[in-house]
This record gives structure tokens, C-alpha cells and sequence, in this order.
């Protein structure tokens, strides 16, 4: 099949930055968006013009690497996929398929299709871990975990990271990213002793990287590659406001 | 005689071998290990753990990864699972019994005192990950649940999901994100290594790029920990992530560091076929659906009926057939082996007729298919993404591919390489897997390396030295910045014709062809003088677009890929000298009548560490005896 690629391209964070329209040929329906990606930076290159830049790894839609903005949709027009998992099937033959970077005031753009994340690890360290220490754990099976529960934190926990519920979002929150990890570790029992020191924080992380507030749109559920819902972002205004009462009155 | 290599490992009863090192290494004082400056390279399930607890420890720890954050490290794709010997099942396993298994998979190429301390050290890791918060699959009674992985009878698997790596990884990655706030770790994201620095003999830092700037950093250190992962990627098409490298371990083979076993790669049976020439990588499917799945193809070569029209009566379980007590559930290079043989025999299934089945019918009869989707659900819906098929309706199409590295830097029971002051961990090493890796056990031994072994070896070697202070001006580490400009600056003035994916390509296929699943002396003779053509070919005709101030992944790319294009030739050398069969090695001179592997204990009970050598005279291997003094190699039987 025949498709045009219409990319951005952007030397740098200082760069206007601009579409150009590429043009490829004999393209088969299962190869995927990023592999025809490839394809286009192995001509562009053996013609000595620079390739597009652009983050991927596992191709398999777990490391989180990947984010292009595929027609306007984060991770584009497949439900519960990552970019790497969309294959060219997805789209009609000889149409046009736009890619962007993840535009968002957080996410400051390094190349091309390339952004800086790292806003999102920022927030991990404010408190998105248990304090336990290397060797002073007690035995596994010490405290039993519901059933049901394991498998609601895992689902929180499934979360890779990739930051396309922000571009989402008109206001660039990171809501869903927060309230899944404050989901995550607010279920378990091991996440207890520091479950309100860690809802605060990680708010208030959020809020010094430059992340909007949720306002409820909903976008970001539906751009989850994860399929990671709305109801972490209840959990997560619950636990700040139990925690803020808790200092409050404290 | 060839030179020999010591292990350095504690003599005395296997069961209280680490227990004994443990007491007899040299403590650093509280005080003094603030003073001391860590580098650790590569932040997946190695590295991040062995920064963490180091800094736990009080030294300070500079850590660089490759990616834009350390969540990224390709540990996050493991999928099945993990191996502890906890015994919850009451099936009879034991840390005896787990060291068995382990040692028996690896075909007896790994090293008796290591793999002992893998399995008791297996437990902990368990242990501490549930404190941590990571979501392992629970019973109605809230208790671990397991499930069964090749190469064992026992169930020992802890697993979430599907998704086991990625949930062990944030585990470890929140540890770090823990010790980065508490100001024990500087984590430096988007940086990779491209020397190492070595100064009076010994590992004081690395020459990093930083590869978004493009500037080049000298990172000097006490020590230095490279948790760098496996090169499965000089094969092009392999399960491994696209950016995973072998630069790192090989920037410090020539720097003097040993590498054992280059020729000990797994290919993984069960991987989704290539499916045309614009493929850029291999996507695993857990070994975890071999548990459910049962794996076949027509009895007869040619049939193309499509898999649900073909009757039982004409249909060969051809692994049930010849392994019946172990079944789909044989370890991976028996299962891969018998892949290609019925490939081989014209009865593959497929374009190119180089897949089989994995059918779970049965067990979607059995078991219902919600149950199914709860233990690999997952997995289903990326196989679907990518293929078009729901595999609880169709027959899954699987086919082998290139996925783990046995074989990596040589290191001594304190996982210290050759060079004084540099220690590898994780799949970086070559060390506890032998000739083959079984399933689950990988996420183990990055963890128990991670976690444990390292943070108290590293201390043993600190206490021991007195390390002079070096700067990053010092006379060496500018040299070496200089070479390593120097390098990258030939790298983009061949403006020849052909890419660097183009020869990683070429490369793939010729180390595919003859350093793959099956080996033999005329097929390695010849590879070894292609690849040799190919690196020269490379030199000459290579061409990068771009400058080395900028973020340039094309540069990248072709670093990496001059570096497989020299490991390449040295694992067609480590194969072809290793005159045996053992585990993933298999030698076509050398098999049973069976068409299993034949080992020969006599000659090649051994590592083999190889070294550049001397000027013009090749690689030269420094030879590691194995000695089996609890468990004596016995006939490797899965029937």
C-alpha cells in the first residue's frame, strides 16, 4: 500500500519547526507505524539527509518510549495501543497520516518527535515509593493480600509511564499518572504507613513540574494505552483531601 | 598451556559458601562510605537495584542510562515471571532443588557456588519485592500464587500477569526514584557509555555521551558497575528492545576485561514469526503459555489447511511426542531445537513455512477462555495488535528467535571482572545461566546480583584498596575523551553509500545463518571471514548524516553497530573452538542419535574467557576449569 507521512520536524527546543510531507511506497498492511518510520529514516539517511528523531524501544508496548501524536490522538486511532502496536491496517491506503510530538508545556520538545519526560520521574521521587530498605522485609506470605485487591493495584500498576494521558489533556494535567500510582500503592497493605505523606506529595509534584489540573474531561482515559480509568483520579482527590483533613486537624 | 582464570570462590559446603564470604569481607565504615564516589551503567533491574541499595549503604552513586528515564530499561519486558525456591506449592522444591534445576538447564557450564547462591538468595528477592508493593497474582486465601515454567517439575513462578519485568522493574525503579530523593543517587538520563576508563589497572570511570547535547563526559569513580544487559540485537532481528547494545561490555573487552562464553546465546521458541522485509525487531510471547498451550504442526509437509480444519489424527505434538515427561514444557533451546528440526523437514507452517503452532483450544475447553485472558490477557491483546488474530479462536503462529545472552563479561564470585575495580551484573555477566537460561530465572539473577550480591562484594573490594583521587581532567581520561572523539568523528566523515542498519542487516543474517540455533566448523570458518569483510566493508562504505553536538541517533546506531560487526567474529570464534554440544551450543558434529546435544565433559568442562591478545594475533581465551563437586554432570534428559 501507498501512504504519505506529514511529520514534524523541529531541529530543536529553539527551532520554529514545520510539517514536511514524505511519500512511501509498497508498504504492507501489517507492517507498523514505526517500522514504516524506519523504512523512511533508512532512504532518508542513505541520502545523507538527517532521519527523523524519534523515541521507541520494546516495540511490544510496555517500556513506554513511544508517544507520537497520530492524527491528532496520542498513540492515534487504536484503542489499548501504544504507538509501536499500530500497524498500518489502521489506515486506508494512499491516505496521509500526521505524526507530532506530545505537545505539552511539561514535555518540552528535544527533537523532532522526541520530548523530555523526565518531569514524570520528578514525580515518582516526591514519594511514589514504599521506604523499605535492601534485606530488612519479612517473609512474602507474612500479610495476606485480597485476591481482588492485588489484581485492582496491578491494574494501576500497569501503567508504563508514556505520558500520553497529559498530551491529552487540555489542560496538560497529569492526573491519571498520579492517581494510578497513589491507586497502586494506596491498596496495598504495604503502602499504608506513608499513604497520606504520599498523596500530598505527589499532588504538589505535579503541580511544581507544571502539570494542569483535572477538570474532569475524561480525554485521558481515553488515550491510555493501558486502559488505565477515571476512577484512580477519584481515588486520588480522596486520598489528598483525607490527608489534608488529617493535617489539618492534626 | 592456555592461561587459566580463578573463580575466587569460598571453599567448603556449597549451603554455607556465601554465608562464609559474607563473613569474611572486609566492612567500609559509615563515614568512610560517604567518601566514596559509585558509577553504575544501565538503570534496568540490575542496575537500578544495585544503585539503590548501594546508596542505601551511604555511597554516593552516579547512575547513567541510555534513555529518557531508567523506567524504559528493556527488564520491563519480561513477561512470565520469576523463580523463587519458597516452596508454597508443598510440591517438593527446595533451594537443593532449585540449584539443581538451574544448574541441569544450563547444561553444566555454569559455575557450582553461583548458582547455589542464585537459588538462596531467590527467596529474598520475593520477599523484599512484595514489600516494595509489587502486585504479584494472589490466591482466594491472599497467599503468592505460582505457576510452572520449562526446565522444572515444581511450580515456582511468581508472576503478575503477563507483565512480571515491568512490575519488578518499577519496583526498582521507585527504589531508586527513593534514593535520587534522598540524595544518595544522581541519576543522569540520556547518556551513554562509550569507554571505560582505566587507570593504574584498575576501573576508575567511563567516557560518556551525553545524547541529546552531544558532549562528551568524563565520569570518574572508585568504582565502577556495568549492568549494561545482553547483546541478543547483533543478530538485527531479535526479541531484544531496539536500542539494546552490546557497546558498553565491549568498549571494556577492549579494555581488558574477559568475555566469557560470547557464544551462549538462547533463541526463545516461542516469538512471532517475521512477517516481511520491513521488520525491525522480534516480539516475545511468554514461555508462561506453554503452561496452557500445546504446540504442534501437520503431520504431513505441505498440508495448508488452515489449523482448525486439520483432525487430531493429522496433527504431530511433536514435543509431547518426544519429550513426554517434561512435554511443551522442555526448555527453550530443547523447544527451539525441535522447532527448527520439523521446520527443517519441510512441516513448518506459515509464509516461509518457519513457524508452528501454539494451540490452546484444549485448554480454552478446559479452563474457559475468561480464565485464560486472566492469566495472559496481556499477551493476547498484543499478539492481536500485531497479527489481526485472536489466538483464543485461532492457533497461535510462534517461531524461534534470538532473546537471551548466556555468555558476557567474565567475573569472579564477587562479580568482579578481569579489571580490578570493574563488576558486571545482570545479563551484562556471563555468569550463573551456563549454556542455557531457563525461564524465570533472568528477572532472579539481575535482582539477587541488584540487590544483594553486589552491595556486599563492592564494600569487600573498597575496604581492601587505597585508590588514589583522580580528577576528570586527569591525563588518562582526557586521552580517552579523545580517542572516543576521535572515533565518533571517522564515524561520520565515511560518507559512503550504505547505512548502518544495512550492514546490521548483513550481519544478522550471516551470525543467523551460522552462529544460530544449529553451528557447525565449515558454517563458523566461513562466517568468521565474512563478518571480518562485512567490519571492513563497514569502515569503508558506512555513511551517518549529521554532526556529534547534537542529538544524532543515526550516530548512535552506527557506534553500536560497529561493535557488534567485532563481537560478532569473536562469538563465531568461542563457537567454534567449544568442539561439543552443550545447551544452546549445538554443534551439528556433535549429537546424540537422537539429535540431542552430546556434550563433552572431558575437554570442554569449562568457561572460556576470551582477551583481545597481542597485536595481530587474535583473541585469546583465558580458560575457567569447572569443577562439579555436589552434583556431577549427569546425561541432560527431558524425555
Amino acid at each position: 500500500m501507498k501512504i504519505a507521512l506529514r511529520i514534524w520536524r523541529q531541529r530543536d527546543p529553539y527551532d520554529t519547526g514545520r510539517f514536511v510531507r514524505y511519500d512511501l511506497d509498497q508498504m504492507r498492511p501489517e507492517t507498523t507505524l514505526l517500522e514504516a518510520l524506519d523504512v523512511l529514516n533508512e532512504g532518508l539517511v542513505a541520502r545523507g539527509e538527517p532521519p527523523v528523531a524519534f523515541d521507541s524501544d520494546c516495540r511490544e508496548g510496555i517500556c513506554g518510549a513511544c508517544g507520537l501524536v497520530v492524527d491528532g490522538r496520542p498513540h492515534g486511532p487504536v484503542p489499548g495501543a501504544t504507538t509501536c502496536l499500530v500497524t498500518l491496517r489502521a489506515f486506508g491506503d494512499g491516505g496521509t497520516i500526521t505524526l507530532e510530538p506530545f505537545r505539552t508545556g511539561a514535555f518540552p520538545i528535544v527533537r523532532d518527535l522526541v520530548v523530555d519526560r523526565r518531569a514524570l520521574d520528578r514525580v515518582v521521587q516526591a514519594g511514589g515509593y514504599v521506604s523499605v530498605r535492601t534485606g530488612s522485609a519479612p517473609e512474602a506470605n507474612t500479610i495476606p493480600v485480597e485476591r481482588d485487591t492485588a489484581d485492582r493495584a496491578l491494574d494501576a500498576a500497569a501503567c508504563i509511564g508514556c505520558g500520553a494521558c497529559v498530551a491529552a489533556c487540555p489542560n496538560g494535567s497529569a492526573a491519571l499518572f498520579v492517581g494510578a500510582k497513589l491507586t497502586h500503592l494506596g491498596l496495598l497493605p504495604q503502602g499504608q504507613p506513608e499513604r497520606a505523606r504520599r498523596a500530598r506529595a505527589l499532588v504538589a509534584a505535579a503541580d511544581r513540574e507544571g502539570f494542569g489540573s483535572c477538570t474532569l474531561h475524561g480525554e485521558c482515559e481515553a488515550a491510555c494505552p493501558k486502559r488505565i480509568d477515571v476512577s484512580v483520579i477519584a481515588r486520588m482527590n480522596r486520598e489528598y483531601l483525607s490527608a489534608a483533613f488529617a493535617t489539618w486537624w492534626s | 598451556m592456555t592461561a587459566q582464570l580463578c573463580a575466587n570462590a569460598p571453599a567448603g559446603p556449597l549451603a554455607s559458601r556465601w554465608q562464609r564470604r559474607r563473613a569474611d569481607l572486609e566492612l567500609v565504615g559509615p563515614t568512610r562510605r560517604r567518601r566514596h564516589h559509585l558509577l553504575v551503567v544501565g538503570a534496568g533491574l540490575a542496575g537500578a537495584s544495585a544503585a539503590a541499595s548501594l546508596s542505601e549503604f551511604g555511597y554516593r552513586v552516579r547512575c547513567l542510562a541510555f534513555h529518557d528515564s531508567p523506567r524504559r530499561a528493556h527488564s520491563v519486558a519480561a513477561q512470565g515471571g520469576i523463580n523463587a525456591a519458597k516452596n508454597y506449592q508443598n510440591d517438593g522444591d527446595s533451594i537443593e532443588r532449585l540449584f539443581h534445576d538451574t544448574l541441569k538447564g544450563g547444561d553444566f557450564r555454569a559455575r557450582e557456588s553461583n548458582v547455589y547462591r542464585l537459588a538462596e538468595l531467590s527467596v529474598r528477592i520475593i520477599d523484599h519485592a512484595v514489600a516494595q508493593g509489587v502486585p504479584f497474582a494472589r490466591e482466594y486465601g491472599g497467599h503468592l500464587a505460582n505457576r510452572s515454567f520449562g526446565g522444572a517439575l515444581v511450580s515456582r513462578t511468581f508472576y503478575a500477569r503477563g507483565l512480571t519485568g515491568q512490575q519488578l522493574l518499577l519496583g526498582a525503579y521507585q527504589a531508586l526514584a527513593k534514593e535520587e530523593s534522598a540524595g544518595g543517587v544522581t541519576m543522569l538520563a540520556r547518556r551513554e557509555m562509550l569507554d571505560l576508563l582505566v587507570v593504574d589497572g584498575r576501573a576508575r570511570g567511563v567516557i560518556a555521551r551525553d545524547l541529546v547535547s552531544g558532549a562528551l563526559e568524563a565520569h570518574v569513580a572508585d568504582a565502577v558497575v556495568l549492568a549494561t544487559g545482553g547483546y541478543a540485537n547483533v543478530y538485527f532481528l531479535s526479541t531484544n528492545a531496539k536500542a539494546s547494545n552490546a557497546t558498553a561490555i565491549w568498549r571494556a573487552y577492549r579494555r581488558g576485561a574477559a568475555f566469557a562464553n560470547p557464544g551462549f546465546v538462547q533463541f526463545h521458541p516461542t516469538c512471532l514469526p517475521a512477517a516481511g522485509t520491513h521488520q525491525a525487531k522480534l516480539t516475545l510471547m511468554s514461555e508462561s503459555l506453554r503452561n496452557d498451550g500445546r504446540v504442534w504442526v501437520p503431520l504431513r509437509a505441505g498440508d495448508d489447511r488452515s489449523p482448525e480444519d486439520i483432525p487430531e489424527s493429522e496433527r504431530d505434538y511433536f514435543l509431547e511426542r518426544r519429550y513426554p515427561s517434561y512435554g511443551n514444557l522442555v526448555p527453550r533451546d530443547v523447544a527451539s531445537r525441535a522447532v527448527k528440526a520439523v521446520c527443517d523437514n519441510g512441516r513448518g507452517i506459515g509464509p516461509g513455512a518457519r513457524s508452528v503452532y501454539l494451540d490452546l483450544a484444549d485448554a480454552v475447553q478446559r479452563l474457559g477462555a475468561d480464565a485464560l485472558r486472566e492469566r495472559y490477557g496481556n499477551l493476547f491483546e498484543m499478539y492481536e495488535h500485531l497479527t489481526g488474530d485472536d489466538p483464543l479462536r485461532v492457533a497461535m503462529r510462534i517461531a524461534p528467535a534470538a532473546h537471551y545472552t548466556m555468555g558476557g563479561l567474565w567475573v569472579d564470585y564477587d562479580l568482579m571482572s578481569t579489571i580490578p575495580g570493574l563488576f558486571v551484573i545482570g545479563e551484562a555477566n556471563f555468569s550463573d545461566q551456563g549454556a542455557n537460561r531457563l525461564g524465570a530465572s533472568a528477572l532472579m539473577q539481575g535482582l539477587a546480583d541488584g540487590y544483594f550480591i553486589l552491595p556486599a562484594t563492592l564494600g569487600g573490594y573498597l575496604a581492601g584498596e587505597r585508590l588514589v583521587p583522580i580528577g576528570e581532567d586527569g591525563a588518562e581520561a582526557v586521552a580517552a575523551v579523545a580517542e572516543v572523539r576521535a572515533r565518533l568523528e571517522k564515524l561520520l566523515a565515511s560518507k559512503g553509500r550504505r547505512t548502518a542498519t544495512d550492514f546490521h542487516r548483513a550481519l544478522g543474517r550471516v551470525l543467523g545463518d551460522a552462529c544460530g540455533i544449529e553451528r557447525s566448523h565449515v558454517g563458523l570458518t566461513r562466517a568468521i571471514n565474512e563478518v571480518a569483510a562485512l567490519r571492513e566493508a563497514f569502515w569503508e562504505d558506512v555513511t551517518v548524516p549529521g554532526g556529534d553536538r547534537e542529538l544524532n541517533q543515526e550516530l548512535e546506531r552506527a557506534g553500536r553497530v560497529a561493535d557488534f560487526l567485532e563481537l560478532g567474529e569473536l562469538m563465531c570464534r568461542d563457537a567454534l573452538a567449544r568442539e561439543e554440544s552443550c545447551g544452546c551450543h549445538f554443534r551439528v558434529e556433535h549429537q546424540t542419535e537422537d539429535g540431542e546435544a552430546r556434550r563433552d565433559d572431558g575437554r570442554f568442562a569449562h568457561v572460556a574467557a576470551w582477551t583481545p591478545g597481542a597485536p595481530g594475533r587474535g583473541p585469546e581465551p583465558l580458560i575457567e576449569p569447572l569443577a562439579f563437586e555436589t552434583m556431577p554432570p549427569s546425561e541432560r534428559s527431558y524425555r
